[in-house]
């Protein structure tokens, strides 16, 4: 027993041992996804202050840190623990939580910077990035702001004097474009000008926010009234796009690097194609979908448009790219981009250095023919939102379990959070992007599905599930996608993994498997004062397990660790070191491995376990408690058609029922915001407003009562 | 040896009439002496198996309940159990009670002892297909013998009720058999576990027993106790109410606190209260169990340094911290429903059994009132009684203030937590996460009340009182309270002053407190103190 022990001793050293060296190992991979090599005799800023918060200010910080400059934080009090705070060398609270009185607080920022002597500002992307009077600000104080001059932000940042700008540039742009809206009349003129379909947004916002598409006049007026709230509250700009909605598009943009000197460089595409409400999911770099001409061309382009406005430092030209390869300038993101690490990862460059370098005025190392493609890049944006809601609805809460993938190969994080930290109703609810470099795609694909698989989060609802079902599609697979892939894919909403008849039998195999594994160890006491009567040592298990409402019959005979599983007939060899208080469990069937996580478990036999990504619910019983429970009860469920509960924690913005209202099918009862997102709750049928249970202007959680119908 | 293979009889024979025993006659009017003594034998088993017989069990299941016997089954670890008294039979002879076809081998209980992973326990099952499960003399003899024989072995005694009371047909005698059980359940309580788990009726004086039990679970939906039941009410108090609002498991769960917990149907009952019983010693004499435990004891825990909120009247889920720290986040919750401003319930550390105590910020700010501080006090006497070690965490901002507190007794109530820390010889961590003010943190098992080892988190402020509170009273009248205020703050509302003085032993970075607990408790584990003789303390009842 005691020599059993010390085996068991050494066996746990030689895995630390491993595992050490592994992480030194991948000390050395990390430097694979981009090289920060620093000229010491470039002399560069003496102290940077980063004007965002989260993962992109920590990716920021990490740079810095390598250059050897010193770094100022800023934060809003909510903040003071986390990351980037304790990352960098100096922090200042800018503000109570909200981001309008910190993040956006232009006067804390400037005090921050005067009071720190901080020499330059990176903006991160979001918040300042794009906002000019911010680097107007700057540059009267004398202080570098990290990005492109005023000027280019200020074409770029306009959605309609870009495309005059691009137009002027022989940059392809979008048939059909037009101008300011006034009202909604005014919207469905210009709709019906450019012909249905088209698309509406506010012509201040960034990314695909707000964007909305109408088919119709009546949808032109509902897309003009949501995109004129949204533009009021989020920019405090008024003005609206609206032009010609292409079908079947590909989002694929161009990474540009120019300097201050009139060099400009393409550093390749990144596919963005899979998005919801028009916000990436994932990305990947290069496209499956681009030819070297169409890159070139693509590249050209975006460098002509960066040379004709001058600009300087890291930026991206957008384009919708259609199934003949014709592809139309969307817009250009005067700032670093979210998904740029894969551009990063195949081209070996730090682009947050290059932005430095380029803003203390050096003119770029490289020449167009330095850029290559150096494998494959994918990034998977991890939120904590539930994605069985639209394809993701924001969701809080703490992360009372938190461990991520970064020691496998080709991975790497890129987060700003940790175990312990908040995701609160305040900010981005994203909470890491999942970047996996591989020598091919197919690697990199491979690379992703195991990081997935190994990504620790509890606390929150996150969107793995449907991150997992993307990478893993066969469409996906094979590259064949456009903008529209989530709501093509599933017409009806993301329901979670499909089993197929294997698969179902590993989880099913897995879940009897960590029953008997639990049933074993609750015998082994090592105080007991009591010789066992009947004999403990059990090595066959009769068992039923229930999985979506039908029930297995399950043998499970035992031999060491291996667990030999009999579901209807087939037989499984299910074997792992059953370490019950892990979060990862690899497993292995016969030749097939998996890494599943045992989510939670209770006396009764319920397990949840993730398995491909998707959580799955079962319940192990002994033959005999399965047979008896036909006698149990049935549990009458909620009727859920006559409540309405928030579906996310948010603000109430406006309410349009009262008490004693009828209301139809269909019909808005209020309008929730979260993250920015304006959400329409509807009536689930027809029936009279019993009870309101939300004033405009309250916050709400999730699961939250709002209305109550008769 | 019989009886084990009674149990594999009665597993074939619920199976259903088309088992071994084929089509069942019920020959009751029978004359025994055709029938030579072994099968007399074999038919009286045969019989107390059926109990009240098969469409008395149907109905049984058609309430959603489980038989007797088949509770045992789940409880117990299968062929583990052996059954006593199978051949007793009521003596009552009133009413036409003696007649054959109204006597039941074993009358309408089931006891016994057996095994619950391994560990021993004895058990009784009240059977309500026999005379709705009604307590007669012999029923409550039969659970007398098992429950005087849990105690001189040493080990746990577990009830399942479902009875619909005494045996109206033996008068005294049953009352008498109620006040037998009464007894003993108050001669066993600290000597060996006594559990109940409420499957059906419990009403009038049978709720007494369960009362008097260390733990009461309940069966939601399908059980209820009550000490008389809505008819009566309606015609003493002219009250209407049901008898789920009167006596369910959500009255007694979240109101009364009478019981402990409750479970969704009699399978997650059985199985839960084989979960529970691990947590257990078997008796007083039985040092806490030790389960095999996979969770390393020095695992760090990054995400308690920053689980208390900057802002000290900002919330946060004591549950956080507990699930964070002990084996495996495995917590048996004790009341969760009920004075929700403590939390308490058994945990492991390094597979030991600890019972855990912690106010809960979440609820009313984790202050003390009446409800809580008995809730507490129970709970730490219940693992003082049974040497497991209390594990207590802080962030208590004192008693509830108010006329319905003082009037409803707070003082005496809030004197039993105060009196069950101070009495306990266990060993006793504690924990000040956040506020350890006035009063409360005297009570929150304090270095004065023989806390053994005391942690600070940088975080903690042991005072009188908060800030502000302290201010006006100390510079009444005074001009400048904002900066007093911020004196007051930097002196006090941090763990400095308690440290000086060495009420606390350390101040702990919050990521390493289970790997501290779990050293400290193996240094515990050789405690000895005991109290000054007495017959028995005085605890303000």
């Amino acid at each position: 027993m005691a020599a059993l022990r010390v085996l068991a001793d050494v066996q746990k050293l030689v895995l630390t041992w491993q595992q050490s060296t592994i992480r030194s190992r991948w000390c050395c991979l990390s430097f694979v996804q981009y090289s920060t090599a620093h000229d010491p005799n470039e002399k560069t800023f003496d102290k940077i202050l980063i004007a965002n918060r989260g993962e992109i200010a920590c990716r920021v910080i990490k740079t810095c840190r390598k250059m050897g400059i010193k770094t100022v934080a800023v934060h809003s009090d909510v903040d003071s623990a986390s990351v980037h705070v304790k990352m960098a060398d100096e922090a200042v609270c800018v503000g109570p939580a909200p981001t309008s009185k910190s993040y956006l607080n232009m006067d804390a920022i400037m005090d921050a910077i005067k009071h720190t002597g901080a020499q330059a500002v990176h903006p991160g992307y979001g918040f300042l990035s794009e906002n000019k009077e911010f680097a107007r600000r700057l540059a009267a104080e004398s202080v570098t702001f990290i990005g492109p001059d005023t000027h280019a932000i200020q074409a770029m940042g306009d959605k309609i004097e870009s495309k005059l700008l691009a137009k002027n540039a022989k940059v392809n742009t979008i048939p059909g474009f037009d101008g300011v809206v006034k009202d909604a009349d005014e919207a469905v003129r210009i709709a019906r000008e450019i012909g249905y379909p088209v698309m509406i947004k506010a012509s201040a916002g960034g990314g695909g926010k707000g964007m909305r598409i109408a088919w119709d006049d009546e949808e032109t007026r509902e897309g003009f009234r949501f995109s004129a709230q949204e533009a009021a509250s989020s920019f405090g700009d008024d003005r609206l796009l609206i032009e010609k909605f292409i079908d079947n598009p590909r989002h694929i943009e161009i990474q540009v690097l120019a300097d201050k000197h009139g060099n400009a460089l393409w550093l390749n595409e990144r596919e963005c194609s899979i998005q919801r409400r028009n916000q990436k999911v994932v990305e990947e770099a290069p496209s499956t979908f681009l030819d070297p001409e169409t890159r070139r061309a693509m590249g050209e382009q975006a460098v002509a448009l960066a040379k004709a406005v001058k600009y300087s430092s890291a930026g991206t030209v957008e384009f919708l790219v259609d199934s003949k390869k014709n592809f139309f300038f969307l817009e250009m993101n005067t700032r670093l981009q979210v998904e740029h690490p894969i551009t990063e990862c195949i081209t070996g460059l730090d682009l947050v250095q290059e932005m430095i370098r380029v803003a203390k005025g050096y003119s770029l190392k490289h020449k167009q023919a330095d850029i290559s493609i150096n494998g494959w890049a994918i990034e998977c944006r991890v939120y904590a939102e539930d994605p069985y809601k639209s394809f993701g609805l924001p969701s809080i809460g703490r992360l009372s379990q938190y461990q991520e993938p970064h020691l496998l190969p080709g991975v790497r994080v890129d987060s700003g959070i940790q175990e312990g930290s908040d995701i609160s109703i305040f900010y981005d609810p994203m909470i890491s992007k999942l970047v996996t470099h591989g020598r091919d795609r197919t690697e990199a694909l491979k690379r992703m599905e195991d990081a997935l698989d190994n990504y620790v989060i509890r606390g929150v609802t996150h969107n793995i599930p449907l991150l997992h079902e993307i990478i893993t599609h066969p469409l996906f697979v094979k590259g064949d996608i456009t903008t529209k892939f989530l709501p093509e894919v599933y017409p009806d909403g993301f329901k979670g993994h499909t089993l197929s008849q294997e698969e179902q039998n590993e989880l099913i195999g897995t879940a009897a498997s960590i029953y008997v594994a639990l049933q074993r160890r609750s015998h082994r006491f090592l105080s007991n004062t009591r010789v066992p009567i009947a004999k403990n040592d059990v090595n066959s298990w009769d068992l039923s397990v229930q999985l979506d409402g039908k029930s297995y019959s399950v043998q499970v005979s035992r031999i060491n660790d291996t667990f030999s599983v009999e579901i209807d007939g087939t037989t499984l060899n299910v074997s792992s070191e059953w370490n019950l208080s892990s979060s990862l469990l690899s497993v292995s069937f016969g030749d097939a491995q998996k890494t599943i996580q045992c989510l939670s478990r209770d006396a009764a036999g319920n397990l949840s376990i993730q398995f491909m990504g998707t959580v799955y619910k079962l319940q192990v019983l002994t033959s005999h408690a399965a047979e008896l429970s036909k006698y149990m009860p049935e549990k009458v469920e909620e009727d859920t058609s006559s409540i309405l509960r928030s579906p996310m924690p948010g603000t109430v913005v406006t309410v349009s029922v009262k008490p004693g209202d009828m209301v139809s099918e269909g019909q808005e009862i209020c309008v929730i915001e979260a993250m920015k997102m304006q959400n329409s709750m509807t009536a689930a049928k027809t029936a009279k407003v019993k009870s309101l249970h939300v004033k405009p202007g309250e916050t709400v959680g999730e699961g939250d009562l709002l209305v109550q119908l008769e | 040896m019989a009886a084990v293979r009674s149990v594999s009889r009665f597993l074939a024979a619920v199976k259903g009439p088309g088992s071994v025993w084929g089509p069942r006659v019920l020959p009751r009017a029978y004359s025994v002496s055709h029938l030579s003594v072994p099968e007399r034998i074999e038919k009286k088993r045969r019989e107390a198996l059926l109990g009240g017989g098969e469409q008395r069990i149907e109905a049984q299941h058609r309430r959603g309940k489980l038989t007797a016997r088949e509770r045992i089954s789940l409880l117990l670890d299968p062929g583990s159990f052996a059954e006593y008294d199978m051949f007793v039979e009521h003596r009552c002879s009133d009413f036409g009670m003696e007649e054959d076809r109204n006597k039941y081998p074993g009358d309408s209980v089931v006891t016994g002892q057996g095994r619950i992973n391994g560990r021993l326990v004895y058990v009784f099952s009240q059977d309500f297909t026999v005379f709705g499960g009604s307590l007669s003399g012999a029923h409550a003899q039969k659970i007398c013998k098992i429950m005087d024989q849990a105690v001189m072995v040493g080990a746990p005694v577990i009830g399942l009720n479902d009875s619909g009371g005494a045996r109206i047909q033996e008068g005294v005698e049953s009352l008498a058999g109620y006040a037998d059980i009464f007894l003993r359940n108050v001669l066993s309580s600290g000597v060996v576990p006594q559990i109940s788990l409420i499957m059906g009726p419990c009403a009038g004086g049978a709720v007494y027993s369960p009362a008097l039990t260390d733990f009461t679970f309940m069966v939601k939906d399908t059980s209820y106790l009550f000490i008389t039941g809505p008819d009566v009410v309606k015609s003493v108090t002219n009250e209407d109410v049901t008898q789920e609002d009167l006596g369910g498991a959500k009255t007694h769960t979240a109101l009364s606190g009478v019981a402990h917990r409750a479970f969704e149907n009699d399978i997650d009952a059985l199985l839960n209260l084989r979960e529970f019983f691990n947590f257990l010693p078997l008796s007083n004499k039985d040092p806490a169990p030790v389960r095999e435990c996979q969770d390393p004891s020095d695992r760090l825990v990054p995400g308690l340094d920053t689980v208390v909120p900057m802002e000290t009247t900002k919330a946060y889920d004591m549950l956080d911290i507990i699930h964070s720290i002990i084996d495996e986040r495995e917590f048996f919750e004790i009341m969760p429903n009920y004075a929700k401003n403590i939390v308490v319930g058994f945990a492991r550390m390094n597979g030991r059994t600890v019972g855990i105590v912690g106010n809960q910020p979440k609820v009313a700010s984790g202050c003390l009132d009446i409800n809580s501080s008995v809730k507490g006090a129970r709970f730490v006497r219940f693992c003082d009684a049974f040497n497991i070690p209390i594990i207590t965490f802080v962030d208590v901002p004192g008693f509830l203030p108010g006329t319905a507190q003082e009037y409803g007794g707070i003082i005496r109530h809030g004197a039993k937590l105060l009196f069950a820390f101070a009495e306990a010889t266990v060993p006793k961590i504690t924990v000040i996460t956040r506020k350890a003010y006035g009063g409360a943190y005297d009570v929150m098992s304090s270095k004065h009340l023989r806390g053994d080892v005391n942690y600070a988190w940088p975080t903690a402020e042991v005072a009188v009182m908060g800030a502000k509170g302290a201010v006006q009273i100390i510079f009444r009248g005074k001009q400048n309270q904002a900066e007093a205020e911020e004196e007051y703050v930097e002196k006090f509302a941090n763990p400095f002053p308690a440290a000086v003085r060495g009420f606390v032993d350390d101040i702990i970075q919050p990521s390493t407190t289970r790997m501290r607990i779990c050293r400290d408790l193996e240094v515990l584990a050789s405690k000895q103190v005991v109290n000054p003789w007495k017959k028995h303390a005085n605890i303000p009842l």
